[in-house]
C-alpha cells in the first residue's frame, strides 16, 4: 500500500539520486552541502520549531562536530597539528556524543528560567567557541584552521570522488531522517509536539518542560555535531570563520524560512538558502540584502514559512476542504 | 597604580556609551515584551546617517549631527515599529525575534554595500587632549563621554519619573492593561518608547564611533555588548542596564590590560553565562518582574 505522502517521499528520494549525475563537481559540492546543512537545520528545528526556543549555538556544534571529526580522523603529524587518524565511522559517534553532552550543559542553565535566555547563552557560547578555536592554535590551527581531512573509505566503497561522497552523505541524510520521524514519533516526540502546540496543557498533563526541552534542544545539537563531521571530510578545510555566529543566524533563518515545526521545512530552507545565491549570483553582494529582507517580508505576511505558505494556496484553490476553523481560534487563546 | 585609574576611567567612560545602548534594549523590551537583536546595528547606523549627511549632503558637522539624530529616531524608532514590531507583534515574541535577526542582517549589508566596506574615520565630537592630575592622566574625552551619557540617563531618569507622560510610558510598561483602562494611550507610549529608543542609539553612536571607526560590522560587538549589560545588570529596569554597562566597560578595559588581550572579548561572555546560571534576574534585578 503506497499512500500520498509515501509516494511523495519516494519521488523525492528518487529526485536527490538523479540529482548529481552528470553534473559537475561545483553542482555536487552544493548539493552535498544542502543535504548537510538540512541535517543541521532539521536538528535546529526540534529546538525552534518544536520546543520553541531559539538557539543561536548551531554553528558553534558544527564547529564541535567538525573539529572533533577533524583531530580524530587526520593523520598523526611529526609537526604542527595532527590527529590520530581513526577511521570516520569511530569519529562521528564520537563527535556527535561531544555536540549532545556540551548541548546538555549549555542548555541546562539557560532552560532553568522562563523567557528567551536560552538565545543569549547560545549567543554567547558561540562567540567563546569562535574565540578559543581561533586562539587555541596549539589545538585547532588558529586562524589557518586544519586542512586535508581524509574521506571516508569503506573498502568497497571509497568516498574520494566527489559523486561518490554525495552518495555517502545522501546515505547518511536518509538515515538521520528515518533517526528523526523514529524520534518525533517516539513519546518524547509527542511530547515536544505537544510543547508546540500548548505548552501550558502539555505541562497540566504532567511533561516536564524543562526537562523535554532541554533534550529537544541537546538532540537538535547532536544534528549540528553530526553536520560538522560531515562538512570536514566534505570542505577538507576548516576554520574559525566557517563557524561565527552568522552562520548560526543563516541556519536559524533556514528553519523559519522553510517552515519551523514541519518535518521538511528545515530541507526547504536550506535548499533556499544553500541554493539561492547561486541563482542569484548576478546580484552579486545585493544577496545577503535581498534575502533578509526576503525574510523579514516572509515573517510578516507568512509566518509558518514556505510550507505554510503552499498551505494558504492550496487552501485558497480549495475553498470547500476547511479544516477545523476552530483550530485557528485555539491556536490564539 | 595611575596605570590602573587610567584604565579605571577609561573603563567607565566606554561603559557609560555601552550602558545608553542598553537603557535602549531594557526600555524596548519592558515595552513591547521584544528582544531586539538588532539593537547593536541600531548603534552602528546612525554614525553612518552622520557622515551621508556630512559627505553626500555637504551639510557642516553639527547640522549633520542633528540630521543623523532626526533620521535616526525616523528610521529606528517610527519605521521601525510600523513595519516590523506592529505587523509581528500579533504572531507571538519568537517571529519578532527572529525578524530583528534577518533586519540585523540587512542593515549590515546594506551599509557595506551601499557606504563601504572599509572602516570610515569619524569626527571626535568631544574635544581632544588630558590632564595630568598627580601622575594620573586623565583623557577629556573620557571625562567628556562619562559626562554627556550621565546628562542623557539623569535626563531620561527624570522624564520618565517625574513628568506625567514618562509615568505613563512605566505603566505601560508594568501592565498595559491596567494602564488602557486609566486611559494611558498604550500604543502612543510604545510608540515613544521606540523613539527613545532611536535617540538613545544614536547617541550611543555619535559617542563611541569615534572610538572604533566607523564600520559597518560595529554592531556584532555593541550589541552583544548590550545584551550582555543589560542581563547582567537586571532586565527589567533602567539602573540595571546602566550598572551592567559600567561594569562590562570596566572589565573589557580591565582584562584588556592585565590579564589578556586575546580573551579579552570572552570575559563579558562569561559572565554573562555565570549571572544567567546563579542569578538570572540580574545583579540589581528583582525576580519579581514580569516574565516573557
Amino acid at each position: 500500500m503506497m499512500t500520498k505522502r509515501n509516494m511523495w517521499l519516494l519521488a523525492g528520494l528518487i529526485a536527490l539520486i538523479l540529482a548529481p549525475l552528470g553534473q559537475g563537481n561545483y553542482v555536487v559540492y552544493t548539493l552535498c552541502s544542502w543535504l548537510i546543512f538540512s541535517m543541521a537545520a532539521m536538528g535546529l528545528n526540534l529546538t525552534l520549531g518544536y520546543a520553541g526556543q531559539i538557539s543561536l549555538a548551531q554553528s558553534a556544534f558544527m564547529a564541535i562536530g567538525a573539529y572533533t571529526t577533524a583531530l580524530l580522523t587526520l593523520p598523526p603529524a611529526e609537526d604542527g597539528v595532527g590527529g590520530l587518524g581513526l577511521h570516520w565511522l569511530v569519529a562521528m559517534p564520537i563527535s556527535v556524543f561531544a555536540a549532545f553532552v556540551v548541548g546538555l550543559i549549555i542548555g541546562f542553565p539557560a532552560l532553568r528560567v522562563k523567557g528567551h535566555f536560552l538565545a543569549f547563552v547560545t549567543l554567547a557560547f558561540t562567540t567563546l567557541t569562535f574565540l578559543v578555536l581561533r586562539n587555541e592554535d596549539w589545538l585547532t590551527g588558529g586562524t589557518y584552521g586544519l586542512v586535508g581531512m581524509p574521506r571516508p573509505d569503506f573498502g568497497f566503497f571509497n568516498t574520494g570522488k566527489q559523486l561518490r561522497f554525495y552518495y555517502f552523505t545522501l546515505a547518511v541524510f536518509v538515515v538521520f531522517c528515518l533517526l528523526m520521524w523514529g524520534i518525533i514519533r517516539s513519546p518524547w516526540g509527542r511530547a515536544f509536539k505537544a510543547l508546540r502546540e500548548n505548552s501550558i496543557r502539555a505541562e497540566s498533563l504532567g511533561v516536564d518542560t524543562r526537562r523535554i526541552t532541554l533534550l529537544a534542544f541537546a538532540i537538535g545539537s547532536a544534528a549540528g555535531g553530526l553536520a560538522g563531521s560531515l562538512v570536514a571530510p566534505l570542505v577538507q578545510f576548516i576554520e574559525p570563520g566557517s563557524f561565527a555566529l552568522v552562520h548560526s543566524l543563516k541556519m536559524l533563518l533556514m528553519v523559519v524560512v522553510g517552515g519551523a515545526g514541519f518535518f521538511f521545512g528545515p530541507v526547504i530552507g536550506a535548499g533556499v538558502v544553500i541554493l539561492m545565491p547561486e541563482f542569484l549570483r548576478f546580484t552579486e553582494g545585493y544577496y545577503l540584502m535581498i534575502y533578509a529582507a526576503t525574510v523579514i517580508v516572509l515573517i510578516i505576511f507568512c509566518p509558518k514559512g514556505l510550507i505554510g505558505l503552499g498551505e494558504i494556496i492550496r487552501n485558497k484553490l480549495r475553498k470547500d476542504k476547511k479544516v477545523r476553523g476552530d483550530m485557528d481560534k485555539g491556536a490564539q487563546l | 597604580m595611575e596605570q590602573f585609574f587610567q584604565v579605571l576611567l577609561s573603563g567607565l567612560a566606554t561603559g557609560s556609551i555601552y550602558a545608553l545602548a542598553a537603557i535602549g534594549f531594557t526600555l524596548i523590551w519592558q515595552a513591547a515584551q521584544t528582544v531586539n537583536f538588532a539593537q547593536g546595528e541600531f548603534v552602528m547606523l546612525p554614525a553612518f546617517f552622520l557622515l551621508a549627511g556630512m559627505h553626500f549632503l555637504g551639510m557642516p558637522f553639527w547640522m549633520a549631527l542633528i540630521f543623523g539624530l532626526l533620521l535616526a529616531v525616523f528610521v529606528l524608532g517610527f519605521l521601525f515599529k510600523r513595519v516590523l514590531v506592529d505587523p509581528l507583534l500579533k504572531h507571538g515574541g519568537l517571529s519578532l525575534i527572529i525578524a530583528t535577526m534577518a533586519l540585523a542582517i540587512l542593515m549590515k549589508e546594506s551599509v557595506k554595500e551601499f557606504y563601504s566596506a572599509e572602516a570610515q574615520p569619524f569626527p571626535e565630537i568631544v574635544p581632544n587632549g588630558s590632564w595630568d592630575i598627580s601622575g594620573v592622566i586623565v583623557s577629556l574625552t573620557d571625562i567628556s563621554h562619562l559626562f554627556i551619557s550621565a546628562v542623557i540617563v539623569i535626563g531620561l531618569q527624570l522624564f520618565l519619573n517625574r513628568t506625567r507622560t514618562g509615568r505613563c510610558m512605566q505603566a505601560t510598561a508594568q501592565n498595559p492593561g491596567v494602564a488602557e483602562i486609566l486611559g494611558v494611550n498604550v500604543k502612543r507610549m510604545v510608540l515613544y518608547t521606540f523613539l527613545i529608543n532611536g535617540v538613545l542609539a544614536a547617541l550611543a553612536s555619535f559617542l563611541i564611533t569615534p572610538v572604533y571607526l566607523a564600520k559597518f560590522s560595529n554592531g556584532e560587538y555593541l550589541g552583544l555588548i548590550a545584551f550582555i549589560a543589560a542581563i547582567v545588570g537586571g532586565f527589567n529596569q533602567i539602573r540595571g542596564a546602566l550598572a551592567g554597562g559600567l561594569l562590562i566597560g570596566v572589565l573589557d578595559n580591565m582584562t584588556a590590560t592585565y590579564i589578556t588581550a586575546e580573551y579579552r572579548q570572552a570575559v563579558p561572555l562569561l559572565l554573562l553565562i555565570a549571572v544567567i546560571l546563579f542569578r538570572p534576574q540580574g545583579l540589581l534585578g528583582t525576580s519579581e518582574g514580569r516574565e516573557a
